[in-house]
């Protein structure tokens, strides 16, 4: 068996993992200060306090998992993507430490939540500019990025990394319409349904700008068999977003945050049709980046061992703060 | 100087000051991971409620510091590719599946149970809760395990091999590559120094309150047990550090060469350099005040055994003295006042003065940072001390640095110094308020201090979620 294609796919499910579960807590993170001051903002909080440590760990399998499986391109990316990685890490400390800090300096809370809004966003911003830098193409020579320091920024990167933010936040939103009650869960409520047609409208960009970027990609959605995944994802994707709104308008707990999580897996499998089999893409593939097969079969065996487990134990963890966060400490 | 040697010397100071920020707060949360394992152990085993007080007490001190070490930590998981893609294309196949597994068995383990550590105390029962406290704690050992054996794979790398790609591949068992012949040594060294760390800090802290006479049972108690674990940890600690030493010697001489200050061979018999200042231009010690051949007695067990110097090895590969002499005295001369911390208590003990000795209580307090300073002194040693090399005789330093130009390092390194000694600060500061009350009777929740003004709530209702 390729264990390459095996490796490609648990990389890819761990970055699916951590885009929709840290999404939800950057998003939530992006719209802090949009909620009021007091009881909304600790509720807020709460709502994915016990968890964001767990979720933020995905970005790290991502990472470290890219470095074990596919070393080249984690080599050739991170310096292509110095600048926003940067930008990314420091936003992430103020994000992280905002959840033990506010609640220790009441004096300063303010400043914290402005970190903690401030650095969720940055954070998030600086993810969706990888992934346009990624799609616009990065600059190799030998087996080293080649290009200059701000190569990542154009207006499609730009455009990419607003479109997470306006993603993230509705992911965050939908969370909180499951998670509270009462003023907060209004607010969630009213804030998804503005973030939502703007989260199409920035789909629709990137998807109308992504084919043409470079031959690659025209050719892939615009030719059998890609041309009937281009007729049918706009209907899934229309299906989805019909059921958030619908979610959003009468107030449905979870079923705004279900529908959003189809909208992510969709974006996601696009993606993948856009970009497999490379890891770079039009650059480097799988193949070329792979690290040696005694490496490969290493990591997977401890893998499939771990990876149901952990799945196993970060469920548990879910189901023991479930229900809605109150209002008051414990009611 | 060229922009390339610039790039490079500015990563260089960027590495050094993440990791030595970052490993701050794992020295700490290691140490007391276990022992929140074990107040909370004792706690459920005796009903005694001053463990409880104390495992309340010591959880929202974990919390901020765990909080700050994963932040810090997350830095270095992608440093290692921004900064030092070329050690990283040609190293990954090997440290990467370590690090793979650092994440996959510890990094997952601390998270996903640290929740319910925090805030779960009235959620899940009592036992359930200690055992998530004990999947956090065993976490950390397991963190520790595998980042040492990356470490130690990079200070004595064995069963490699170069493929056409000039990348370094598994040529030998995983078993040998994880425990390549430094990491035994330097794991349990490690381990140990995080200990005792959090050994002092807690018994800093519970003198300070016996100095401030807030002798409550939870402090008399703290006291008592950070004292026990000085007294009995820091003589194995000697002797770990010997065995760690003579393994150095074994496999990177030049490293203690540098420690020991031997720029000349001794071939009858090598003096031990207490003190003295460095000179590596006229290869020499200035002031130096030493004692005849002990250095020969301690590093081969003979007085009159010959010892290699710095002469014997070329200019080009030897590690910068005068860094690894100072930082390795200051690790030692800490050392050994713990020793004599432990020892001074242990007498303290013997005549039933422990809690009445304000003088073991001042010298305990002077001792409670300790700790921190020792682990970063030793760190330096042992990371300086491998230069010029990151792959210790296989790639120096200067060719694993990426292919980026200074201004965006330097940029970077500005902004990671502004935002860590504001973030860290902060931090630190709030810790340090936290200890600055004594525990008590009906210490607060984490989750309900008078701090905290709503709390993680249980599920209203029954059928509500999933």
């Amino acid at each position: 068996m390729d264990l390459t294609i095996v490796w490609a796919l648990i990389i890819a499910f761990a970055v699916a993992m951590y885009v929709v579960m840290d999404g939800f807590d950057l998003g939530i993170g992006i719209l802090f200060l949009g909620f009021k001051v007091g009881k909304e903002r600790d509720q807020a909080m709460n709502a994915i306090a016990p968890v964001w440590d767990g979720n933020e760990t995905w970005l790290v399998l991502g990472g470290g998992g890219l470095l074990a499986a596919f070393p080249l391109a984690y080599a050739i990316v991170l310096p292509a993507l110095y600048a926003p990685l940067t930008a990314m890490l420091l936003g992430l400390v103020f994000r992280g430490v905002a959840f033990e800090f506010r609640w220790r300096d009441p004096a300063h809370r303010r400043w914290w939540d402005a970190g903690f809004c401030l650095g969720s966003l940055v954070a998030t911003f600086a993810q969706g500019i990888t992934l346009g830098a990624l799609l616009q193409g990065i600059s190799i020579e030998g087996r080293a990025y080649a290009g200059s320091w701000w190569e990542w920024l154009s207006g499609f990167s730009l455009l990419t990394g607003a479109s997470l933010v306006v993603a993230y936040a509705l992911l965050g939103a939908t969370w909180l319409i499951w998670k509270t009650e009462g003023r907060i869960h209004d607010d969630a409520r009213r804030f998804a349904a503005w973030l939502l047609p703007a989260f199409l409208l920035f789909v629709g960009a990137v998807s109308l700008a992504t084919p043409f970027l470079e031959g690659q990609y025209y050719q892939r959605w615009f030719a059998w068999p890609g041309l009937l995944l281009t007729v049918l994802m706009p209907l899934l994707f229309g299906g989805a977003a019909l059921t958030a709104w619908e979610g959003i308008r009468r107030g449905w707990d979870w079923l705004p945050f279900a529908a959003a999580l189809a909208m992510f897996a969709l974006t996601l499998a696009g993606l993948g049709v856009s970009i497999w089999p490379d890891v770079i893409p039009g650059r480097v593939t799988i193949w070329q980046a792979a690290a040696p097969y005694e490496s490969q079969l290493f990591m997977l065996v401890g893998s499939l061992v771990l990876m149901p487990m952990i799945l196993a134990y970060t469920a548990w963890s879910y189901w023991v703060f479930r229900g809605k966060i109150g209002e008051e400490g414990y009611h | 100087m060229a922009d390339a040697e610039t790039a490079l010397l500015l990563a260089r100071i960027q590495f050094a000051f993440t990791i030595s920020f970052h490993f701050i707060f794992p020295a700490f949360s290691i140490g007391l991971a276990s022992y929140l394992a074990v107040l909370e152990g004792l706690w459920l085993k005796t009903g005694q409620d001053k463990y409880l007080n104390l495992f309340k007490y010591w959880l929202k001190i974990f919390a901020m510091a765990f909080a700050m070490g994963v932040v810090s930590g997350i830095v270095m998981s992608y440093q290692f590719g921004t900064n030092w893609s070329v050690f990283s294309d040609r190293a990954g196949p090997i440290i990467g599946p370590l690090m793979a597994y650092e994440v996959l068995t510890a990094f997952f383990l601390e998270a996903g149970f640290l929740g319910v550590m925090l805030f779960g105390m009235n959620r899940v029962g009592k036992g359930l809760h200690f055992a998530a406290t004990c999947m956090v704690a065993l976490g950390t050992f397991i963190s520790a395990f595998w980042i040492l054996s990356v470490n130690s794979w990079m200070q004595t790398p064995v069963g490699w091999a170069l493929n056409e790609a000039g990348q370094f591949v598994p040529a030998a068992s995983w078993w040998t590559i994880i425990f390549n012949p430094s990491f035994p040594y330097r794991l349990v060294h490690t381990v140990i120094a995080a200990y005792l760390t959090t050994a002092l800090v807690v018994g800093g802290v519970g003198a300070w309150h016996l100095l401030k006479r807030r002798d409550t049972p939870e402090v008399r108690t703290m006291f008592s047990m950070a004292m026990w674990m000085l007294v009995l940890v820091a003589p194995v600690q000697v002797v770990v550090g010997d065995l760690h030493g003579l393994n150095t010697l074994a496999h990177q001489p030049q490293k203690v060469m540098a420690m020991e200050g031997h720029y000349q061979s001794h071939p009858h018999g090598a003096p031990l350099i207490l003190f003295g200042i460095p000179d590596s231009e006229a290869e020499m010690i200035h002031y130096s005040i030493e004692i005849p051949r002990l250095s020969s007695l301690i590093l081969k067990h003979d007085l009159n055994a010959p010892l290699a110097g710095l002469d014997t090895i070329p200019r080009d590969q030897r590690p910068p003295v005068g860094i690894i002499f100072w930082s390795f005295r200051i690790m030692v001369g800490l050392g050994v006042m713990m020793l004599g911390l432990g020892l001074l208590a242990l007498v303290a003990r013997l005549r039933g003065k422990l809690h009445d000795w304000r003088l073991l209580h001042r010298c305990a307090v002077a001792m409670g940072p300790a700790g921190f300073v020792a682990v970063i002194a030793g760190w330096i040693t042992t990371e300086v001390g491998r230069q010029p090399f990151v792959i210790y005789n296989l790639l120096r330093t200067a060719d694993a640095v990426s292919p980026i130009a200074s201004p965006a390092v330097g940029a970077s390194l500005v902004a990671f110094v502004i935002v860590y000694f504001t973030v860290f600060a902060a931090g630190t500061w709030y810790i340090l308020k936290l200890m600055a009350h004594a525990p008590a009777a009906h210490e607060p929740d984490l989750a309900d201090a008078p701090i905290r003004s709503a709390g993680i709530t249980p599920a209203p209702s029954v059928g509500e979620g999933r």
